[in-house]
C-alpha cells in the first residue's frame, strides 16, 4: 500500500463508521442531513472537486461527474421528498471509494508481481581493480572488463568465461529448470544464476546490449502495443459513457412528460429521476477499461516466466487465432546436428568400424567428420594414420595401422572398383572398404528433438488444424522427418527466397481470420518471420538477429515451448472475452432493470464496483500460465 | 523520426485512456501510446518539433483532462 492508498483506505474506514453509528442516532429534520453530510464529504470530497474541475475543463462525462451527479442528485431528492434517506448517496460514493481503492491496490500489486518475476535486473556487477572487487553499477562496466561473479549472483553482463567452472540457473531467462555447466571459454549470458564456482567473466557488450536488458525492455514495452480487444474497448467506452449519460437524461424527462400530458396521469418526477441516477452510477467503464490490459499485461508477464517473451499484446491476439504452424526444419524440429544413426553390413565389430572410419577422416573438420569422431568417442592417436588422401566429393583414403582404409560415399566406392551394398536409410551414408574389401555403411543424419513428436501433439491439442515444414533439405530426409512426427504437409529443397514464396502461397490460402505461424531458429529465417501473420524464433538466448526479426521469442529451444506459448495466448484471450461479455453483459441488464425500476441503487453499484473487483481479479488469472 | 518514454503517473486506467487521446491531440505529436500497467508514455514527434516544448504543451493537455495526473518529464 502506498501511501495514497492508506489515507484512502482511512477516509473509506471513518466514513463508514460513522454511517453505521448515525443508523442507530435518533435526529431528524436539518440536523440530521448536516450529520449525514459529514461522512459524505468525508469519503468523496476529492471526487466533487475533480467533477467540477471537469466541468471547467470541458470534460463533462468523466466518471467523478457520473458519481456526483449521483449522489448529489440522491441526496437532494431524499432532501425533495423529505424521507430523510441520505444513506443510499453516501453508500454509492463509498462503494465507488472502495471500488477505486480496490482497483488501485490490485492493479499496483499485480505490477509488482509482474516485475517481480521479471526480476532479473543485476544491480550491480563486481570489478576487479588491484585485487581487490569492487561493486559498481553495471551501466558503467566497459566491454573488455573482466567482472566476477561470486556463487548465488546473477551475471549482470554478456561475456566470455575466462576463469572459473560453475554451473547456471537459467529458468529466470528460459523457464527451464535443468542447470546448465560452464567453464572457461564458454560464452555466458546475464540474467543467469551462478549457483557453485566464482566465475571470472569478459565483458562483450554494454548493460544495455546485454540479454537481460533487452529482455526487459522488450518485455516492459510490449502492453503498448495494443491488442485489438484493447482498442476496441477504448472506442466502447468513449461512446458508452456519453450514450449512458443522455439514456439517464432522457429517462428522467421523457416518461414524466409523457405521463402527464398524454395520459394525464401523475408525472412521478421522484421516481424517473431515481432511476435516471442509478443509470449514471452504472455508466462508468472502469470494469472494462481496466481487466482488458490487465488481462494482457498479466498474460505477457505470466508467458514471460515460461521463457516465452511476447513483443506486444497485439501478438498475443494473433498467436491465439493460430490454425496453422509453419516449421523450418533444421533447429526447430531436429536438432540440427549430425549423429551417426546406424552402421549396417557391418563384417566388424560397429566400434571397430567406427573407429577406422573416425581414424581416417581424423584430419578432416567437415561435420560428417566430426560426427564421426565424436560418436567414437575416445582420443584420437593420429599416429596411427598415414598417407591420408582426400578425395574431394567422394571421401577419405588413408592407412591405418598399415591397413588400407577408404571412407565415402558411393562413388568413391565406384571408382576403387569395390561393390557395394546400398542403403535405404535416410541421411548421408558414409560406405567403408577396409583392405580393399566392403565392411559395410556408417548412417549419418540430423536427429529429430526428443519432444519434437510430443510438441507436434501439444500443438493439434491447442487447436491447430495444419503443420507444414519447409526446408533446404534434400526430399527423401524431410519426407522421412515429416512422415515421424506425422506433419501434414512438407516442402523440401527450398533456397530462403523459396521460403518465402511458399509462405505467401499460404498465408494466401487460408481464411483471413485464421492465422499462420511460422517458427525458426532466427538464424537465416529472418525474412519469413517477418512475413507470416506471426513469427516465432526459438533457442534465442543470445542471438540478437532473432529476438529483433521474431514476435514472439522461445527463450529454450524446445518445440513444446511453441504448444505452452499458443496455450497461454488462448487462456488470456479467453480471458479478456469472458470479461467484456460480463461487463458488458451485466451493465446491460442493470440498465435494463434499472430503466423499468426494479434495480435500485444498491444493485448499481454492484454493476458498477462489483462487475470491475470480479473482473480484475479474472484478470489476474491470466498470470498464471501452465 | 523522435521517440521517447516518459514515466507517468495516474490513478484509473480510463484516465490514462483520456491521457492517451489528449496527447495525440497535441500538435507536434505524431503518435502517443500510454501504458497503464507500466505507467509509461511512448510520444513519438512530428518533424522538427521540439521534444521539450511538446511535452510541456502534453503535459497541459493531459492535466486539462485529468486533474490528477502526472507526466516526469
Amino acid at each position: 500500500m502506498n501511501k495514497k492508498q492508506k489515507k484512502m483506505l482511512i477516509r473509506i474506514l471513518a466514513a463508514a463508521a460513522m454511517l453505521i453509528a448515525l443508523g442507530f442516532a435518533p435526529v431528524t429534520g436539518p440536523a440530521r442531513f448536516l450529520l449525514y453530510m459529514v461522512p459524505y464529504l468525508t469519503v468523496g470530497y476529492d471526487i466533487l472537486i475533480k467533477a467540477f474541475k471537469g466541468i471547467r475543463n470541458r470534460q463533462v462525462f468523466d466518471e467523478c461527474f457520473l458519481m456526483a451527479v449521483a449522489t448529489v442528485g440522491a441526496v437532494a431528492l431524499a432532501l425533495y421528498e423529505q424521507s430523510g434517506d441520505y444513506t443510499e448517496a453516501i453508500a454509492v460514493m463509498l462503494f465507488y471509494q472502495i471500488g477505486e481503492w480496490f482497483q488501485s491496490y490490485a492493479v499496483g500489486k499485480s505490477r509488482r508481481n509482474i516485475s517481480e518475476l521479471m526480476d532479473i535486473r543485476p544491480d550491480y556487477a563486481n570489478v576487479e581493480q588491484d585485487g581487490t572487487l569492487e561493486r559498481v553499477d553495471p551501466d558503467e562496466v566497459e566491454i573488455g572488463s573482466v567482472i566476477v561473479v561470486q556463487p548465488g549472483e546473477k551475471v549482470p553482463i554478456d561475456g566470455t568465461v575466462t576463469e572459473g567452472v560453475s554451473t547456471l540457473n537459467t529458468s529466470a531467462l528460459t523457464g527451464e529448470s535443468l542447470p546448465r555447466d560452464v567453464k572457461a571459454g564458454d560464452a555466458i549470458i546475464s540474467g543467469c544464476i551462478n549457483m557453485t564456482g566464482v566465475l571470472k567473466i569478459r565483458t562483450e557488450k554494454e548493460f544495455g546490449e546485454s540479454t537481460v536488458s533487452r529482455i526487459l525492455d522488450l518485455v516492459e514495452n510490449a502492453s503498448s502495443r495494443k491488442s485489438k480487444s484493447e482498442d476496441f474497448i477504448s472506442k466502447f467506452a468513449r461512446v458508452y459513457t456519453p450514450a449512458v449519460c443522455y439514456a439517464a437524461l432522457a429517462l428522467a424527462f421523457l416518461p414524466p412528460v409523457v405521463r402527464m400530458l398524454a395520459f394525464g396521469v401523475p408525472a412521478q418526477w421522484g421516481t424517473w429521476i431515481y432511476r435516471a441516477l442509478t443509470f449514471l452510477v452504472i455508466s462508468c467503464p472502469c470494469a472494462l477499461v481496466i481487466s482488458i490490459p490487465l488481462s494482457f499485461f498479466a498474460g505477457i508477464g505470466g508467458a514471460s516466466r515460461e521463457g516465452v517473451l511476447i513483443k506486444g499484446s497485439n501478438y498475443l491476439e494473433t498467436l491465439s487465432q493460430t490454425r496453422t504452424v509453419v516449421f523450418d526444419k533444421t533447429g526447430t524440429l531436429t536438432q540440427g546436428v549430425f549423429e551417426v544413426n546406424g552402421i549396417h553390413h557391418s563384417e566388424l565389430e560397429n566400434e571397430r568400424l567406427l573407429e577406422y572410419a573416425a581414424l581416417a577422416e581424423s584430419a578432416s573438420s567437415h561435420p560428417i567428420s566430426l560426427s564421426l569422431q565424436r560418436a567414437y568417442g575416445k582420443e584420437i592417436d593420429r599416429s596411427r594414420v598415414t598417407e591420408i588422401q582426400e578425395l574431394s566429393g567422394n571421401g577419405v583414403t588413408a592407412r591405418v595401422d598399415g591397413v588400407s582404409v577408404a571412407a565415402g560415399n558411393e562413388k568413391l566406392m565406384d571408382r576403387l572398383g569395390i561393390p557395394f551394398i546400398r542403403c535405404h536409410s535416410v541421411g548421408t551414408i558414409i560406405h567403408m572398404a577396409i583392405d580393399g574389401k566392403y565392411a559395410g555403411h556408417i548412417v549419418i543424419s540430423d536427429v529429430i528433438k526428443p519432444h519434437a513428436k510430443e510438441a507436434i501433439r501439444a500443438l493439434r491439442a491447442a487447436g491447430v488444424r495444419k503443420l507444414v515444414m519447409l526446408t533446404g533439405d534434400r526430399k527423401s530426409v524431410a519426407d522421412q522427418v515429416a512422415s515421424q512426427l506425422g506433419l501434414d504437409e512438407v516442402y523440401s529443397e527450398l533456397l530462403p527466397a523459396d521460403k518465402v514464396e511458399k509462405v505467401e502461397a499460404l498465408l494466401q490460402g487460408k481464411p483471413e481470420k485464421e492465422k499462420l505461424a511460422f517458427v525458426g531458429d532466427g538464424i537465416n529465417d529472418a525474412p519469413v518471420l517477418r512475413r507470416a501473420d506471426i513469427g516465432i524464433a526459438m533457442g534465442a538466448m543470445g542471438s540478437d538477429a532473432a529476438i529483433e526479426a521474431a514476435d514472439v521469442v522461445l527463450m529454450d529451444d524446445d518445440p513444446l515451448q511453441i504448444a505452452k506459448a499458443i496455450r497461454i495466448s488462448r487462456k488470456c484471450l479467453g480471458i479478456v472475452y469472458q470479461n467484456i461479455v460480463f461487463a458488458i453483459g451485466i451493465k446491460l441488464i442493470c440498465l435494463l432493470l434499472g430503466a423499468v425500476g426494479i434495480a435500485n441503487m444498491w444493485l448499481a453499484i454492484f454493476a458498477d464496483v462489483g462487475v470491475m473487483i470480479l473482473a480484475v481479479l479474472n484478470a489476474i488469472r491470466a498470470l498464471f500460465a501452465k | 523520426m523522435m521517440k521517447k518514454t516518459y514515466k507517468i503517473d495516474v490513478d484509473c486506467a480510463n484516465c490514462a485512456n483520456k491521457m492517451e487521446e489528449a496527447a495525440r491531440r497535441t500538435a507536434g505529436v505524431k503518435e502517443a501510446v500510454v501504458n497503464f500497467m507500466t505507467l509509461k508514455m511512448n510520444v513519438e514527434f512530428e518533424e522538427g518539433a521540439d521534444p521539450k516544448a511538446v511535452m510541456q504543451e502534453v503535459r497541459a493537455n493531459c492535466k486539462k483532462v485529468e486533474d490528477d495526473c502526472e507526466i516526469f518529464l
